[in-house]
């Protein structure tokens, strides 16, 4: 019996540093979130007003639904809101319908080559996020790389806007993010046992029958985390769009960027990422079903 | 590559295109001397010796690199001892919060981590005056909090493959669990830990959203000053600053991709001698 205590008391010196570390500066924050995102911007230091007033042996409990009830009558957070969830999403298909089959490839190849492939795909990611956001930047100005191919060709007179624009946005997301979309990916598609393709095969189907009744239902897995560390990210992505989207292109990061920084409107902010937050609960949900279950399953 | 098709390869031609063409042209465009960033001049160093007088970028890059390697450095404490809580600890109360804890950070939007620790800080200092100034330490945090995630699932996957049948061997010789750790379990995930820390290193020596909330008036991270200088437009020493980390980068990768694969292929060949 003393034995099983001082066991367990061991096992709990080896959770508690992550643990305590984890929900002080990673769940606790949230609440604090939460809180501020009720209470009322003052020009103070810090810039809010106090949710709880104890005087004269009274709690006074100032609750400000203010900050949420903005959100719901300007369009502009609402357009943001869905102008994010959007731009996420079709930047998501778009890795996918790339990363899918390059992931399928590596997953096809064989010993260095296969390692020496993955490991182009990972490199880029290594380097600074920031320098290759500003690499596109320079490649699609109006005096930029490719305007200066197409009038130098003659299949424009003018240069056509590519920066600041919506499509310069899913460049720099689907640039930024593929990596994240192939490594799960491969890492389901290299466990692919080929005897059922083979057998598959044998049956009398062809490769794209093959490919739709066996490969994809078998690789939803890494499907799913893919896109889902695509997705989660890039609805809150805030370098991207300030860069490669110009003013015009709103996005919810941006917004709260802007709240946090420009106005100095730290419970509006608030508000904003608790809704973010709400929208984003299901998809971090799913992935991390998926991504404990693999942790789990390993182990 | 036999049973690569020909749809594959120009598929892998154009990613390898498309994730690489961008470096290059900002490399080649670092040795131009003309101040106008897309039209060629000359050849020249020009950029990179304007670069190193700028005290301003410098003592900005002197300070990532050392808050890089102190947020890497405990990130990998910490999330190796996560990654061993979640692989042999077994099950225990609160487990799942603690993989949700774990897994999160992964995805969560920056925007949100970065506001939500900041109000932390604040409120902290508000109720017990501590940290009193924003700066180094609290970057520090939010930086070790992020990173620890993407160490604990580098670790994680190394420590499912590795066979435990040594870990029980040891100790059925009568080691006990920490000297186990030390002489079996540590050696073998040891390039995990590697690989994890140099992970952590680029993730916090890249971090701009998360820097700018935490941080104070004085500590500017290199990200921030990259970003106040292309949100103005494009700036040629900025060209040459992306040249060197982009070369430091490559440089290190295929140096450990080749030492790895020599490692590798002279254990295959120990293994075919010890078949004989």
């Amino acid at each position: 019996m003393k034995d099983f205590q001082w066991r367990r008391f061991k096992k709990w010196w080896l959770i508690f540093p992550p643990y305590a570390w984890l929900i002080l500066f990673f769940a606790v924050p949230f609440l604090i979130i939460l809180k501020i995102s009720f209470s009322e911007a003052a020009i103070a230091q810090p810039p809010y007003t106090a949710i709880f007033e104890y005087a004269n042996e009274k709690l006074v409990i100032n609750l400000n639904f203010g900050n949420y009830l903005w959100l719901f009558t300007d369009t502009l957070y609402l357009n943001a809101y869905l102008s994010s969830l959007k731009i996420a999403a079709i930047s998501t298909t778009l890795c996918l319908a790339i990363g899918y089959p390059i992931a399928y490839g590596i997953a096809r190849m064989q010993g260095s080559i296969q390692n020496l492939c993955l490991m182009l795909i990972i490199l880029p990611s290594w380097t600074s996020f920031l320098i290759r956001i500003y690499a596109w930047m320079g490649i699609l100005r109006n005096n930029g790389i490719i305007n200066n191919v197409l009038i130098s060709l003659g299949f424009v007179d003018e240069p056509i806007r590519l920066l600041n624009t919506e499509f310069a946005v899913y460049i720099g997301i689907v640039y930024t993010y593929l990596p994240f979309m192939v490594l799960p990916l491969y890492a389901n598609l290299v466990k692919l046992d080929s005897r059922l393709l083979e057998a598959s095969a044998d049956l009398g189907a062809g490769p794209i029958r093959s490919f739709f009744s066996i490969t994809l239902p078998l690789s939803r897995g890494g499907i799913i985390a893919g896109s889902m560390l695509v997705f989660i990210p890039a609805v809150g992505e805030f370098v991207i769009p300030e860069l490669l989207g110009g003013a015009e292109i709103l996005m919810i990061g941006k917004v709260l960027w802007g709240e946090f920084f420009g106005n100095r409107d730290w419970p509006v902010a608030s508000a904003v990422a608790t809704i973010m937050l709400l929208l984003l609960l299901i998809p971090i949900a799913l992935f991390h079903r998926y991504q404990f279950r693999e942790l789990e399953e390993k182990s | 590559m036999a049973n690569v098709s020909k749809f594959t390869k120009i598929v892998l031609g154009f990613g390898f295109f498309f994730l690489y063409a961008p470096m290059l042209v900002l490399i080649i465009y670092s040795f131009n001397s003309s101040e106008r960033v897309n039209i060629w001049a000359d050849f020249s160093f020009k950029w990179y010796v304007e670069l190193f007088r700028d005290d301003a970028i410098m003592s900005a890059v002197w300070v990532s690199l050392k808050l890089a390697f102190f947020s890497a450095s405990a990130a990998v404490i910490l999330g190796t001892l996560a990654a061993l809580v979640l692989a042999r600890a077994g099950k225990f109360t609160g487990k799942t919060v603690f993989g949700s804890l774990v897994t999160a950070p992964l995805v969560m939007p920056e925007v949100i981590t970065g506001l939500s620790l900041l109000l932390l800080f604040v409120a902290m200092v508000n109720s017990f005056g501590w940290p009193q100034e924003r700066g180094f330490l609290t970057i520090w945090i939010a930086h070790v909090t992020f990173c620890m995630a993407y160490v604990t699932v580098v670790v994680s996957s190394r420590l499912a493959e590795m066979d435990r049948s040594l870990e029980e061997a040891a100790m059925d010789l009568g080691a006990n669990k920490i000297k186990t750790f030390i002489f079996i379990t540590l050696p073998i995930i040891l390039p995990a830990l590697v690989s994890g820390w140099l992970l952590a290193f680029t993730l916090s020596l890249d971090d701009l959203v998360i820097a700018s909330f935490v941080s104070g008036p004085s500590s500017t991270t290199l990200p921030m000053i990259v970003f106040s200088s292309v949100r103005l437009g494009l700036s040629p020493k900025i060209n040459a600053l992306a040249t060197i980390m982009i070369l430091t980068v490559l440089t290190a990768a295929f140096a450990a991709y080749y030492i790895s694969s020599r490692e590798e292929r002279t254990r295959r060949q120990g293994e075919l001698i010890n078949e004989d």
